[in-house]
């Protein structure tokens, strides 16, 4: 490490100036990292994989040998091996794009392999023109991309536990992922077919085994939602919807249909199982929360993170990720001591709406222990809440809609351990 | 029309249709009342999408037990599958027990879930009348109606359920509050 370099703390426990890095120049020192074996292999001029031809070609491309550990970790159902979820690995990951590999999942009977020569989508109810779309046609149709994130309206339940639970980031919150998502806006479609006044609800149904059903307010439908097809620029995976999906951005998971194949409009909503006996949330009075689909300002550092171990004094770069179902994120803020200061980090441009955004701030470890919170407020003024206000206002058994702040402590040793604090 | 004032409207005619195309793709084929009339499952909770065809909780109970029970317990106790039945404690109690009869508002959904869903190992598997039993079975098990109550289009939609009005309406609230 160079000594000269100003080291100016924005708060207290060694938060540097978010654009610290920017400014200086300054690289991390590797040299005191490096081991006897990398020092061996520097001064051969070719490494083993330097003295024969690589590879051949691939017709798909696949993720280095190396990276065995990026992958989703699954959890079904023992006696239905496709009801359940898998995590998107999000302590592996930089930046702000899911790879399509490692979107989360949440199915609640098996991924369908829809053939889409004779998947049919068809919009029918309070329109004056039934109409069925076949995908050829709709292939046809003017498009647009947009980035957003989908989360399941469930992730970070563990976070009501009395308990923290000890487990990887992604394993906790990884129940969200972002991609860009390209398709036909829906309000295209249904001007074709005419809304009737008495229009109000869309009840929007997937095309696998479970036939689930869920309503959405024809006002979202006609704002922002749209019928995707492609998935980060190539076509959607089954399990994320192949070959249509509706991209409802900013709203839980749940709305955002997979394999989707009917759009029923209505005065009403039809008070699906989905929207009554599960994502509601219950609370201590009894009464419940329905028809609570923004997915609320939330972050979380992603690096350092419960299973990284800090094993040098000095320079770290503290990572995270921020979003807001209802528009952009425009502030992040990390403590290093529990709270008492906060320090502003540099947010990853572009900051795009209802979409993840990466939030970095260099830190300066002294060794001493430690407790890392981030906290994203975002442009209507929501501030992502302290666990125990949030807990204040919804009790512990709503299940769903978690976005509290989320702490990680760093002993004295440089272990990282999730605490409520 | 002279040669003149045809090419003219012509070409106003191709012109009109060029940009009617443009905004509309409408490449949507006339669906079939028939045809959805198949494909819409949707039930509402004052019964309309209900099918003909009736059952008892004393049939349902035969439904229930070869094609329920092994995921979802005895009674609808709970097991690899959510609990149905027989809550032990209230909402308000913690941890809080929901079930069928704490929690759901309509017992429409009862039967619209079990029609689209399960069983899970054979959905579509039961026809009208073992669905209308099995709903039947599972309300009779939560003390909602009695063993030999003839449940059908009419009268599923009429059940009152304990839970019916433990909802707040929170799209709504916002849309108000704006
Ligand atoms: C192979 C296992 C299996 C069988 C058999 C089965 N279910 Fe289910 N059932 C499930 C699972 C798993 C779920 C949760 C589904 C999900 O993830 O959304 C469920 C959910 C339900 C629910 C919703 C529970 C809630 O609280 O929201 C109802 C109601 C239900 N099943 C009824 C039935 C009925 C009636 C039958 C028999 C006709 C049946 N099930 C047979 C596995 C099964």
């Amino acid at each position: 490490m160079t000594k000269n370099v100003n080291l100016k703390s924005v708060a207290k426990g060694g938060l540097l100036d978010r654009r610290f890095f920017l400014k200086k120049g300054f690289v991390f020192s590797v040299a005191a990292m490096a081991s006897d074996k990398l020092l061996a292999e520097a001064k051969k001029y070719r490494q083993p994989w330097m003295e024969k031809p690589g590879d051949s070609f691939s017709n798909y491309g696949q993720p280095s040998v190396f990276e065995k550990e990026a992958i989703r970790w699954t959890m079904a159902n023992k006696a239905a091996a496709g009801n359940g979820v898998s995590w998107t690995p999000l302590q592996n990951l930089e930046g702000t794009l899911t790879p399509n590999g490692l979107h989360f999942e949440r199915h609640h009977n098996g991924v369908p392999q829809i053939d889409p020569k004779i998947h049919q989508l068809f919009i029918h109810g309070e329109v004056k023109k039934s109409l069925v779309f076949d995908m050829d046609s709709l292939l046809r149709y003017p498009m647009v991309s947009r980035q957003c994130f989908i989360e399941c309206g469930g992730n970070s339940n563990a976070g009501w536990r009395d308990e923290p639970i000890q487990t990887a980031v992604g394993y906790f919150h990884g129940m969200v992922s972002c991609s860009e998502w390209t398709g036909i806006p829906l309000k295209i479609l249904l001007n074709e077919a005419n809304i009737t006044p008495r229009g109000k609800w869309v009840i929007v149904e997937g095309g696998d085994a479970s036939i689930m059903n869920v309503s959405i307010p024809l006002e979202k439908i006609m704002d922002d939602c749209f019928l995707a097809i492609y998935q980060n620029g190539e076509r959607i995976r089954p399990e994320n919807g192949y070959p249509l999906r509706l991209i409802a951005p900013g709203w839980e998971g749940v709305v955002n249909v997979k394999w989707l194949r009917r759009l029923h409009l209505s005065n009403r909503p039809a008070m699906s199982r989905n929207e009554t006996s599960k994502y509601t949330e219950l609370l201590p009075s009894g009464k419940a929360r329905q028809f609570t689909f923004v997915m609320e300002a939330k972050s979380l550092i992603t690096n350092p993170s419960y299973g990284h171990q800090l094993d040098k004094t000095g320079f770290y770069q503290i990572s995270g990720l921020a979003w807001s179902g209802r528009g952009k994120i425009v502030k992040v803020e990390v403590s290093v001591d529990g709270g008492k200061n906060w320090g502003e980090t540099e947010l990853q441009k572009p900051v795009l709406s209802k979409s993840f955004t990466r939030f970095r701030i260099p830190w300066h470890w002294t060794g001493e222990k430690a407790l890392l919170k981030s906290r994203a407020i975002d442009e209507t003024g929501c501030v992502q809440p302290e666990r125990e206000k949030l807990i204040a206002e919804r009790g512990k058994n709503g299940y769903f809609h978690y976005n509290a702040i989320v702490s990680w402590k760093i002993s004295n040793k440089g272990e990282i351990s999730h605490v409520y604090a | 029309m002279s040669m003149r004032e045809f090419i003219f409207f012509f070409c106003f005619c191709v012109s009109c249709n060029l940009l009617a195309v443009e905004n509309q793709p409408n490449l949507g084929r006339d669906a079939s009342k028939g045809v959805i009339k198949q494909w819409n499952l949707d039930i509402f909770s004052d019964g309309k999408g209900l099918p003909s065809g009736q059952g008892t909780a004393h049939k349902g109970k035969k439904v229930y037990e070869r094609y329920c029970l092994s995921c979802h317990g005895v009674d609808g106790s709970g097991d690899s599958a959510d609990e149905l039945a027989g809550a032990m404690h209230s909402l308000t109690d913690n941890p809080p027990d929901k079930t069928i009869g704490t929690y759901w508002p309509y017992a429409t959904t009862i039967f619209d879930f079990t029609r689209r869903s399960m069983p899970l190992d054979a959905p579509g598997i039961l026809n009208n009348n073992q669905l209308y039993a099995v709903t039947a079975y599972l309300l009779y098990l939560n003390g909602i109606i009695k063993r030999d109550k003839v449940i059908d289009s009419s009268s599923l939609p009429k059940v009152k359920m304990p839970n019916r009005k433990g909802f707040i309406n929170i799209y709504q609230q916002e849309k108000e509050n704006d």
